[in-house]
């Protein structure tokens, strides 16, 4: 171990001895406590584990399947003969060959590696509000009555699962303040698409199109509502914030014309800015015929407080997987709830849920829907998660959520702002939502120690790194911590002292910093621009050895 | 450890001007009264502030510089191993000509980067003398910083020099940027006048562009060709197109298969290049020969294609002269087009598109915002101001 990696474990560690009596500690742990010190001494386990692929031992398995039964083989035949000849494999497939216990013991130590969602804080993933889901919703989708269902079912046979998905859906339209909804869309981006989709169909159900051409949208709004009208062939006009960091109105007053389709804006942004004026920007839309979309990834913190309807919108999404408690993203199945005004409502995609006496239906009968745009019912495993969440909280509950997120975000800010080299840009003197794009540009121009550095150094002390920024970086040195309404004041104390220790390091050895993580499984993550060289990267065994062999 | 080579240059007098209002330090005179009015010489103080920032590498470094206050001083005062390549012809009297010898040296002692403490008229020497055949990076020192050769501090540059020399491949790209010089005897009798005298290859850290979630090839190349295709897609016939200087406009004009005149206007109607490297009477005459722009008749079917010319924002005013009051009111502030890259508009930190063309009144024309191109099927409104 090298002076400074051993130096920065020290002084990282909260002062832990590698050997102490149970006493020792319980003193050691209270004393921390007492000066106020909330860093824990944390080591990440290395396995130095190889791929699994490399683990191979020809003719090792699993478990050894027992041979068919005479009377089955005569009962039978050949089971091959089954498979059509087409479809038969000529060569065995080229799988590894191991036990049952490697691959096991394999599996867990990569999980040991993991700063998982339940192990640590994820404050820092701002704009993912990584809430806690109660681990009772995994109890109900996991239920044989949800977890059995066969896609094809009759609509007869799927009743209680459709009135949890209108029911669902209900709760959503009054959050919203629209007048339907279809939750078929497998993800926020996927919502988002929907609804240049929408847009699409009704410009050209009007015989607008191709003369509409140009969307808005402002450069704090998440790339997704860029990028979707772009797929759906729209240009994209993107509007820069103003100095207080609201979209620029003045900007958007220009940018409309006769060929505007409509705005897709995230709202709130980012920037956690509270934007009281957002009807006036609906308005120049409007009076240029354009329809209004919000991307409300971020509504966490304006739950029972404001909705999308009331300040003028025509559509807008939620992420169900986020706001409405499911793990988020990669963590487990996303689900994007998609609601329009009625104006829209016959776009939306079939089957639409409906409700007549006390029967649920899937509507396919809709001639100008855009279709469907998802396999089957989409992911309805989140939508019974949101169900529950929702009837677990009632109305007054989803107000708490909101008003308990702002309240955690504005202590955090508090601790945040008192950080050295820690600035907070745009709309100076104005509270914040649920979260803040902070800037490290005054740590990076003191000490050269940038966000990158600092989000490699937080895992040495055992919470995840945070989530620096949307591209491109407008806000320079950017970092977005987010913290919900289910988090502990010792959990947001123990951050921001992670955040004060960095900064310190920085100003005093900013080498620390910069040669981080010194502690952690991995020791340094490969940079996006890695990925821009494909002879750099493999995504397959397969693929990694043909550059591998390429190479030499 | 390989040691690295890093060049550097110190223009002991840039800046010296510009605490005393001078506007410039070109020419001894110039130099000889701003130091009688009691100017300081902030440049060494400026490359120190950049020096500081490599501490960390001392070891692996080796910087090759020109004796004295061009260099070794500010090198050996941080500790760093030091290679003298020259001196300068008389101490303590550096001349431009100073600065192209030691560009000169330090290229041929191959140095990977040249780090150069000075304005924008240190960096036309240094573009004199080596021209694109070696990285180099600015330490923004000077009066005149108009060139987008200049890192945005001391400290920046130092960082980014740093990147750079370990090889990370953040900062391992280059890319053209703008040398511009104003004439500063016209500036000192309220004229701007500034020339685009080139590019630099500069290294640049890219975590303020859009990096590989954008696709398979991100980067400077793939920005441009978006714009170039959007600009191409959309152009109408029978019209002209007068391209300003620029490699985003380059990247226009050649994505028709067209050779670009990289500092200077050309024309371009029905996919055909009908003028090159114009003056501002050949555009007029253009401008009549396709017709139009009476002052009662209709307007010429023309547009002017115009981008972001060094480091401060200039659309107009700054390198493209030839796009005068005259052409641009014939054409019509309707008709101008402008593009540039979102990395180069965001390099502008917030502060907005600069127009400075003469005419003030046209400036005010001008002002607003443009729907600028910045990719293909992409726009930002982005401000325009006149310069305060």
């Amino acid at each position: 171990m090298n002076s400074r990696r051993r130096q920065a474990i020290e002084r990282g560690s909260g002062g832990a001895p590698l050997r102490e009596t149970a006493q020792q500690k319980v003193t050691r742990l209270a004393r921390l406590r007492r000066d106020g010190g909330v860093l824990r001494d944390y080591r990440a386990p290395h396995w130095d584990e190889p791929l699994i692929m490399e683990m191979s031992t020809a003719g090792e398995r699993g478990i050894v399947v027992p041979p068919v039964e005479d009377a089955v083989h005569e009962a039978v035949g050949d089971a091959a003969g089954y498979i059509p000849a087409g479809a038969r494999r000529r060569e065995a497939p080229a799988l590894p060959e191991l036990a049952q216990h490697q691959v096991l013991r394999h599996y867990l130590r990569l999980s040991q590696e993991t700063l998982g969602m339940d192990l640590g804080s994820d404050i820092g993933e701002g704009t993912c509000t990584m809430k806690y889901s109660p681990k009772v919703h995994e109890e109900l989708v996991r239920h044989h009555k949800a977890a059995d269902l066969h896609p094809l079912q009759d609509e007869d046979t799927l009743q209680g699962l459709l009135e949890i998905v209108y029911e669902c859906g209900e709760y959503l339209k009054e959050i919203s303040g629209m007048d339907a909804i279809t939750l078929q869309p497998g993800g926020g981006s996927h919502a988002v698409f929907t609804n240049a989709c929408v847009m699409r169909a009704y410009f050209a159900a009007r015989g607008e199109l191709p003369q509409r051409n140009e969307m808005i949208t402002t450069i704090f709004s998440h790339p997704c509502d860029a990028a979707t009208p772009m797929v759906a062939g729209f240009k994209v006009v993107t509007v820069m914030p103003d100095h207080n960091g609201y979209p620029d109105l003045e900007a958007v007053k220009a940018a409309v014309s006769e060929r505007t389709v409509g705005c897709m804006i995230t709202n709130p942004e980012d920037t956690g800015i509270y934007n009281p004026r957002i009807d006036e920007y609906v308005k120049v839309i409007h009076d240029a015929g354009g329809l209004c979309f919000t991307d409300q990834a971020n509504a966490n913190g304006i739950l029972g407080i404001a909705r999308a309807r009331d300040a003028g919108f025509d559509a807008c999404h939620f992420n169900l997987h986020k706001t409405f408690s499911s793990p988020h993203g990669c963590e487990g199945p996303a689900t994007g709830a998609y609601l329009v005004c009625d104006e829209l409502a016959k776009y939306l995609p079939v089957p639409l849920v409906t409700k007549a006496g006390d029967k649920f239906h899937l509507d396919y009968d809709r001639p100008e829907s855009i279709g469907k745009v998802r396999g089957f019912l989409g992911n309805w495993m989140g939508v019974i998660r949101a169900y529950a969440w929702i009837r677990s909280l009632g109305p007054d509950g989803l107000r708490e959520v909101a008003e308990i997120s702002v309240l955690n975000n504005n202590y955090l800010d508090r601790l945040l702002m008192a950080i050295r080299g820690v600035s907070r840009p745009y709309a100076e003197g104005h509270r914040r939502l649920d979260q803040v794009r902070y800037s490290l540009a005054t740590l990076k121009e003191e000490t050269g120690v940038g966000t990158e550095d600092v989000h490699d150094r937080m895992v040495d002390f055992g919470v995840q790194s945070y989530w620096m920024s949307h591209h491109p970086w407008v806000v320079p040195e950017p970092f977005t911590p987010e913290p919900c309404e289910t988090y502990s004041k010792a959990d947001l104390d123990e951050w921001a002292a992670v955040i004060k220790r960095v900064s310190d390091e920085a100003y005093a050895d900013p080498a620390i910093v910069k040669q981080a993580p010194h502690d952690s499984s991995i020791a340094r993550m490969a940079r996006l621009e890695a990925l821009e060289e494909p002879k750099q990267w493999a995504f397959t065994w397969r693929a990694y050895q043909r550059k591998i062999k390429e190479e030499r | 450890m390989p040691v690295k080579r890093l060049g550097l240059i110190v223009n002991p007098v840039a800046g010296v001007g510009g605490r005393v209002g001078l506007k410039g330090s070109d020419g001894a005179d110039i130099v000889r009264r701003a130091l009688e009015l009691g100017a300081l010489r902030e440049s060494p103080q400026r490359a120190q502030l950049a020096l500081r920032r490599l501490v960390s590498l001392r070891d692996q470094l080796e910087i090759v510089t020109y004796a004295g206050e061009m260099g070794a001083d500010e090198a050996r005062a941080g500790g760093f191993a030091v290679t003298v390549a020259g001196e300068p012809a008389h101490a303590g009297q550096t001349t431009a000509a100073d600065t192209e010898a030691a560009a000169r040296a330090l290229r041929d002692a191959g140095v990977e980067l040249l780090l150069f403490a000075g304005g924008d008229g240190t960096a036309r020497n240094v573009f004199d003398a080596v021209g694109d055949s070696l990285a180099v990076l600015g330490v923004p020192a000077g009066v005149k910083i108009h060139s987008a050769v200049f890192a945005t501090t001391p400290a920046a540059a130092g960082d980014l020099a740093a990147l750079y020399l370990q090889g990370r491949r953040e900062a391992l790209r280059l890319r053209e940027a703008e040398v511009m010089d104003i004439d500063e005897d016209a500036f000192r009798q309220g004229r701007v006048s500034a020339r685009l005298y080139g590019y630099l290859q500069v290294p640049y850290q890219r975590t303020l562009v859009q990096s590989a979630k954008a696709g398979g090839v991100a980067g400077d190349a793939a920005e441009l060709a978006g714009v170039a295709h959007d600009v191409v897609n959309d152009m109408s016939p029978a019209t002209l197109y007068l391209l300003g200087p620029g490699t985003t406009t380059r990247a226009i004009v050649e994505a028709l298969g067209l050779a670009k005149t990289l500092l200077g206007v050309d024309a371009v109607r029905d996919r055909e290049l009908v003028g090159a490297d114009l003056s501002e009477a050949q555009i007029v005459a253009l401008l009549d020969r396709y017709g139009g722009g009476e002052p009662d008749g209709p307007a010429p079917q023309a547009r002017i294609v115009s981008t972001v010319i060094g480091g401060q924002g200039h659309i107009f005013g700054r390198g493209n002269q030839q796009l005068s009051p005259a052409v641009i009111r014939r054409v019509g502030t309707d008709h101008v087009i402008v593009v540039a890259t979102q990395t180069k508009l965001l390099s502008l930190g917030g502060g907005p598109l600069l127009v400075d063309t003469g005419d003030p009144a046209l400036d005010l024309e001008l002002g607003g915002y443009a729907k600028v191109v910045t990719g293909l099927g992409e726009r930002m409104m982005y401000r325009i101001g006149a310069p305060s």
